[in-house]
């Protein structure tokens, strides 16, 4: 302590010791509820219809794991969601990168530019809406298929314009040697720009990986099996279903709901894991998306 | 004249085309996943019968503004729109206030590892979906076993139905999305803070300019830019209060308070079935959303030289 220079005055210091009060509030407050949750999954259901399982489980046990672990639905839609996950993110990440290469030039390199320009920001500012998009998915015949949680989405207007803003970014004599060589825009793409853009990369591709792994809607209505939804909307059925059975409490009904409770709890955590296991590369490129996002000239 | 223009186009063509075959695969997911449902915004124009087929569009009857006509009629939607714009303002509010005072507060902390625990903790729900954060909700708000609740019985009082009551619904929403999406705006008023020269705080303090006064009149006036740049572009967001998370915390006991438009047009549409009615709904959204993200937009680009594309 004696080494710091600037004094600090008395007003200032309580000024820290409530700064560092109310900050500590705010990150358990917002913690708090993932924690409950985790430590529910690991109670006994008696201890969770007892109340009081704040963030350490009560009565610990693996009962509602055991019990996810022998059910086939659970890991079904699991597995759905990975193969969703990989086909989207691979089909729209190739998409955008080659739109983003080809939206990178100047005008005058590519006359066209400012149509494709016009195409791309339209989508973004207007859709077709609910209705017309879900007739559309039935008449070209993605409807309950994996191509529906899959394509609809593959084009990312922003993602491009993030990645457009990094080749832009990159110095220009890096492909004019490469032109003057001869090389073609794919050559070029594929062994100079490539190599050298991994966090613009890995900035899309991770927000593309969560947004699939995320998502639910598209398989809620896309989807008439339910053999076919993807993890979140499989989720989504079973917590509504809780959810609604509160709402004619006949004691019999509650009581067995009670103890879907823990399982409940148990398929929410095992659904943020993944979330959680790319969370540091999340964070890390969190900062480089958003300054990639916004030009500001 | 004519010649040289084509020949100079070939030309073009010649040293393009590659582009061209780039953006084809984007063209062809934009052409039938967004420009074909655009098509398809002509049925609120119909009293629309499903045929099936590619040309079913245009097999209806067409009814002119009828549908329009229809949903103006109806109380509920007017419910519908007010509750819209009610939650969709808190929360525009909230994401500007609270994350403001989150990003002071860990401006002044200078321990680097407990800010960036801080920083690291309170992101974790924006990468979090709606089912997760409304499961989470549901167990932890339950007037029956909830956490929430036992303490307020502790604590001597009545159980609250958060998620069955109307009093208590749209605090619900606004508290609920502060706590999802407060880490995105953080970071963005953080990175302005950086911004802030420096060498201003040295010569106010030498100036005799105490904490408060610095904040007053550099900290606020630093960042206002990115203040006025975030109120903007929320205003396109008024027609927007957050499908994902109504459809996960909504129920019919809350419909009167908590129903918005996104969730209303899902309702006709995909429950009640009635494509046009439900279509004209959302070109109605669509229609204002519009008018907003462009008055927004050029706004931003007039006062913060904010560009897209």
């Amino acid at each position: 302590m004696h080494k710091n220079k600037i004094k600090i005055s008395p007003s200032r210091r309580v000024f820290i010791v409530v700064n560092t009060i109310l900050l500590t509030f705010v990150m358990l407050a917002s913690l708090f509820p993932i924690l409950n949750i985790l430590a529910l999954s690991f109670s006994s259901n008696s201890a969770a219809a007892a109340g009081w399982v704040t963030v350490f489980p009560v009565d610990f046990t693996l009962d509602s794991y055991k019990y996810i672990l022998e059910n086939p639905a659970f890991f079904r839609a699991f597995g759905i969601s990975v193969i969703r996950v990989i086909l989207g993110s691979a089909i729209s990440l190739s998409v955008c990168l080659l739109a983003a290469y080809s939206m990178s030039q100047s005008d005058l390199n590519f006359h066209a530019r400012k149509v494709y320009r016009w195409i791309f920001l339209i989508t973004m500012i207007f859709n077709g809406g609910m209705i017309p998009t879900f007739m559309v998915i039935k008449m070209v015949g993605v409807y309950n298929t994996i191509w529906a949680l899959v394509l609809p989405t593959a084009v990312q207007t922003f993602n491009i314009i993030l990645m457009q803003n990094f080749f832009r970014g990159l110095p220009y004599a890096l492909t004019e040697s490469a032109m003057l060589d001869g090389a073609n825009h794919f050559q070029i793409l594929a062994k100079i720009i490539l190599p050298v853009s991994k966090p613009s990369l890995a900035t899309v591709g991770l927000f593309t990986i969560v947004g699939h792994w995320n998502s639910w809607f598209d398989g809620m209505i896309y989807m008439s099996d339910s053999s076919k939804y993807p993890l979140q909307t499989f989720l989504r059925n079973i917590i509504q279903s809780v959810d609604t059975s509160k709402l004619d409490l006949s004691t019999v009904d509650a009581m067995n709901k009670i103890s879907q409770r823990t399982v409940t709890a148990a398929q929410i955590f095992i659904a943020i894991i993944p979330i959680m296991i790319i969370y540091p590369f999340l964070q890390r490129y969190f900062i480089t998306g958003m300054t990639l996002g916004s030009v500001k000239e | 004249m004519k010649a040289t223009n084509k020949k100079s186009f070939s030309e073009t063509f010649k040293k393009e085309w590659m582009f061209h075959v780039m953006l084809l695969p984007a063209m062809i997911l934009l052409l039938v996943f967004a420009y074909f449902p655009m098509v398809g915004i002509v049925i609120s124009f119909q009293d629309f019968v499903p045929s099936g087929g590619i040309g079913q569009f245009f097999h209806s009857k067409w009814i002119g503004f009828k549908n329009f006509e229809y949903i103006f009629g109806l109380q509920q939607f007017r419910q519908v729109l007010i509750n819209t714009l009610v939650i969709a303002v808190w929360k525009i509010i909230t994401l500007i206030i609270a994350p403001l005072c989150l990003a002071l507060m860990l401006n002044e902390v200078r321990q680097k590892a407990f800010k960036k625990t801080v920083q690291t903790v309170i992101y974790v729900p924006y990468f979090l979906s709606w089912v997760i954060l409304g499961g989470i909700l549901v167990d932890l708000l339950s007037p029956t076993n909830g956490i929430v609740n036992k303490v307020i019985v502790a604590l001597g009082g009545q159980p609250i139905y958060f998620l069955g009551d109307n009093k208590y619904i749209r605090g619900v929403m606004v508290i609920s999305n502060i706590w999802k999406e407060i880490g995105y705006n953080t970071v963005i008023y953080l990175a302005a803070l950086m911004g802030i020269d420096q060498s201003l705080y040295e010569a106010s303090a030498i100036d005799g300019a105490g904490r408060i006064k610095q904040l007053f009149h550099i900290t606020i006036p630093g960042i206002m830019p990115m203040i006025l740049l975030t109120t903007i572009l929320g205003l396109g967001n008024v027609l927007n209060a957050g499908f994902d998370q109504v459809l996960n915390l909504y129920s019919p006991i809350t419909y009167e308070k908590a129903d918005i438009i996104d969730t209303f047009v899902y309702r006709i549409g995909l429950n009640q079935l009635q494509y046009s009615v439900s279509t004209a709904i959302g070109l109605f959204k669509s229609a204002v959303s519009f008018i907003l993200i462009s008055i927004s937009f050029g706004l931003a680009h007039k006062y913060a030289h904010y560009e897209i594309f």
